[in-house]
C-alpha cells in the first residue's frame, strides 16, 4: 500500500491513495442512490441506510488511508482519539434521536443541522490560519456560511422548542442588510490584502463573531409557519458549507455530498415556498402581509356551534369523511386520538381519508410522519391536489387545528394576503366541522370565512380533549 | 482579474464536479411527493455531516505534543460532525420506519 506507484505532475501516489479517492467516488454514488431511494415511500428507509453506508465508508477510508501533504498517514494515537470521539458522538447523537418525541422532531433536525454547520465552519477556520492555504475566498465563504448555519439553526431550534420568541421590528431588515455589507467588505479586504493584512488574526475572529451574530439576526424575525422554510434553507447552507470545506481539502466526498445537499435543500425550500404561494425573499425579508385588515364589505355572518353528540351522530351515519389536520393537531399531540376516531368510523363503514396540505404541521411532510406514527396507513393520506376533486362528494370535512390552509379567501379575495395560495377545498364539502381552540386567527392573522359558512359547525376546545370526548361519544351510540 | 482565471483554471475539476452535482441534486429531488419532504430534509441533513471527513483529516494530522489549535478545532469538528451524521441518520430512520409499518393496500 505504501509503495509509490507513480509520480504525476510532481505528486506521487500509492495504492492506498488510489483506493481512498475511489472510495470517495463510491461514497458519492451511495449518497445519490440514497437520496433517490428516499424519494419513494417504499424504498425510503433503504435509501437512508445506503446513504449512511456511504458516509461510513468515507469515514473509514479517510481514517486509514488519508495522508497529509508531507505524505504522513494518520498516527495511531490520533486514530484512537478520533475513534473515541466518533463513538462518543454517535452514542449521544443516536440516543437523543431515539428518545425525542416525534412532535419535537423538527427542532431536532434543526439542532443536528447546527452541528453540521459548526463542523464545516471549524474546518474552514483552521484553514484560515494556515499560511499555505491558497483558496482564501472559499475559506472565508466556508467560515461565514458554516458559522451562520450554526447560529441560525440554533435559534431555529430554540424557536421551535419554544425557548426563543420572535423579535420583529422593521429596523431588522436594515440591520441585516448592513451586516451583509460588513461581511462582504471584510471578505474583500482579506482577499485583496492577503497575508499582509494588519491584525489579520484578530479580524478573523471579528469575521466569525459577525457571522454568528448574522445567523441570529437572520432567523430572529422569522415566525411560526415560516420556520420550515428557514430550516430547509439552513439545511442547504450546511451542505454548501461542507462543500466549501471539501474544496479547501480537495476532498471529493465532501464536495459532492455537500453540493448534493445544497441543491436538494434549495429545491425543497423552493417547493415549500411554492406551497405557501410566497417567494423566498418575502419569507426572509417581509412580515406576512402586514396582518391584513380583512376584506371590506363582506358580512362575517354568525358562528354556529355543534354539540358533541350531534357531531358524533353526524359522523357515524355518513358515507365519506375527510379529516384535514393542521398545526393545532400537531401542537396538541392529538394524532393518536385522531387515528382512534378514524378506526372507529372505519369500523362503522365510513370511508375516512386525510387531506394533507403541503405545509400542514411544522414542516412539509411532518403531518404525514405524525399520522404514520399513530398507525394511519399512508395510503389514507391524500395530497391536496388529489383530494380537492373529491371534496364536493365528501359528506363531512373535519378541520382539526388548521386555519389558513382551508381559508376560501385564497380563491375569491384578491385583497387577502393569502390570495392565490393553494388550499384544501373544505368549503366544497357537504358539512364541515371545525375544531379550534378559540376564535383566534391563523398565522396569517386574517379572518376565515369558512367558519361563518352555513355548512360549518364549530367545536371549540383543545384538539386532543375534543377528539377524546368525540370518540367516547361515538362509542356510546 | 488574472487571479480569477488562475483560480478557475486550477480548480477546474472541482468546479466541474460542483456544477454537475448541482444538476444531479436538483434532478434527484425534484419529483418527491410532499409526504416525504421532512424525512428527506432530515436525510439530506445527515449527509451534510460529511464535513466530519474534514474533521478527521484535521484531527488526524494534529500535533499531539501540545494543545494546538488543530487538536482543539479538530476534536470539536469530529464531535459535531458525528452528532450530525449519527443523529441525522437515526432520526431519519425513525421517521421512515413509520411509513413501512403497514404495506400499501390496493
Amino acid at each position: 500500500m505504501e509503495k509509490i506507484l507513480y509520480t504525476l505532475d510532481g505528486a506521487s501516489f500509492t495504492v492506498g491513495d488510489t483506493i481512498l479517492e475511489y472510495s470517495y467516488l463510491l461514497a458519492a454514488i451511495l449518497f445519490v442512490i440514497g437520496l433517490k431511494y428516499q424519494s419513494h415511500p417504499e424504498t425510503a428507509r433503504k435509501g437512508n441506510i445506503w446513504a449512511g453506508a456511504g458516509m461510513l465508508l468515507a469515514m473509514l477510508t479517510t481514517l486509514f488511508l488519508h495522508k497529509n501533504d508531507q505524505g504522513q498517514a494518520i498516527g495511531l494515537i490520533n486514530m484512537l482519539i478520533i475513534i473515541g470521539v466518533i463513538v462518543a458522538g454517535s452514542v449521544i447523537g443516536a440516543v437523543i434521536a431515539r428518545r425525542v418525541k416525534m412532535t419535537a422532531m423538527p427542532q431536532l433536525v434543526s439542532f443536528y443541522n447546527a452541528t453540521g454547520g459548526a463542523a464545516s465552519a471549524l474546518v474552514a477556520i483552521m484553514e484560515f490560519y494556515n499560511p499555505e492555504n491558497k483558496a482564501v475566498l472559499v475559506t472565508l465563504l466556508g467560515i461565514i456560511i458554516g458559522t451562520l448555519t450554526f447560529s441560525g439553526s440554533m435559534i431555529a431550534y430554540g424557536k421551535l422548542d419554544g425557548k426563543v420568541g420572535d423579535i420583529f421590528s422593521p429596523v431588522m431588515k436594515y440591520v441585516n442588510i448592513g451586516m451583509m455589507v460588513i461581511l462582504a467588505g471584510l471578505t474583500v479586504m482579506f482577499m485583496v490584502l492577503g497575508p499582509d493584512l494588519p491584525y489579520r488574526n484578530e479580524l478573523g475572529i471579528l469575521l466569525i463573531a459577525l457571522a454568528l451574530l448574522y445567523g441570529v439576526l437572520f432567523v430572529m424575525p422569522i415566525g411560526g409557519a415560516d420556520m420550515p422554510v428557514v430550516i430547509s434553507l439552513l439545511n442547504s447552507f450546511s451542505g454548501i458549507a461542507a462543500a466549501l470545506a471539501g474544496f479547501i481539502y480537495h476532498n471529493q466526498a465532501m464536495i459532492l455530498g455537500g453540493i448534493l445537499v445544497g441543491a436538494a435543500g434549495t429545491i425543497l425550500t423552493v417547493l415549500m415556498c411554492r406551497a405557501m404561494n410566497r417567494s423566498l425573499l418575502n419569507v426572509l425579508v417581509g412580515a406576512f402581509g402586514g396582518g391584513g385588515a380583512g376584506p371590506e364589505g363582506k358580512e362575517a355572518g354568525t358562528i354556529k356551534e355543534i354539540s358533541l353528540s350531534d357531531a358524533a351522530v353526524l359522523l357515524s351515519y355518513t358515507q365519506k369523511v375527510v379529516i384535514i389536520p393542521g398545526y393545532g393537531l400537531a401542537a396538541a399531540q392529538a394524532q393518536h386520538i385522531c387515528s382512534d376516531l378514524d378506526k372507529l368510523l372505519t369500523g362503522k363503514g365510513v370511508e375516512v381519508k386525510y387531506a394533507i396540505h403541503p405545509v400542514a404541521g411544522r414542516m412539509p411532510g411532518h403531518m404525514n410522519v405524525l399520522l404514520a406514527e399513530a398507525d394511519v396507513p399512508y395510503d389514507k393520506l391524500i395530497e391536496m391536489d388529489d383530494i380537492n376533486p373529491e371534496m364536493p362528494n365528501t359528506d363531512v370535512a373535519i378541520v382539526i387545528g388548521a386555519n389558513d390552509v382551508v381559508n376560501p379567501a385564497a380563491y375569491d379575495d384578491p385583497s387577502s394576503p393569502i390570495y392565490g395560495m393553494p388550499i384544501i377545498n373544505a368549503h366544497h364539502a357537504k358539512n364541515i366541522i371545525v375544531m379550534k381552540r378559540g376564535m383566534g386567527k391563523g398565522y396569517a392573522a386574517i379572518e376565515n370565512y369558512l367558519f361563518y359558512d352555513d355548512k360549518t359547525r364549530m367545536l371549540f376546545g383543545n384538539a386532543k380533549e375534543t377528539l377524546q370526548k368525540l370518540v367516547s361519544e361515538i362509542k356510546t351510540l | 482579474m488574472e487571479n480569477i482565471f488562475i483560480f478557475l483554471y486550477s480548480y477546474k475539476e472541482a468546479i466541474f464536479i460542483i456544477v454537475l452535482a448541482i444538476f444531479l441534486g436538483f434532478e434527484v429531488i425534484s419529483h418527491v411527493p410532499s409526504i416525504l419532504h421532512t424525512p428527506l430534509m432530515s436525510g439530506a441533513n445527515a449527509i451534510s455531516g460529511v464535513s466530519i471527513i474534514g474533521g478527521i483529516i484535521l484531527l488526524g494530522h494534529a500535533d499531539l505534543s501540545t494543545v494546538s489549535l488543530n487538536l482543539v478545532l479538530g476534536t470539536l469538528a469530529v464531535l459535531f460532525g458525528t452528532l450530525n451524521v449519527a443523529g441525522g441518520f437515526v432520526v431519519t430512520d425513525r421517521m421512515l420506519e413509520m411509513f413501512k409499518k403497514k404495506p400499501k393496500k390496493q
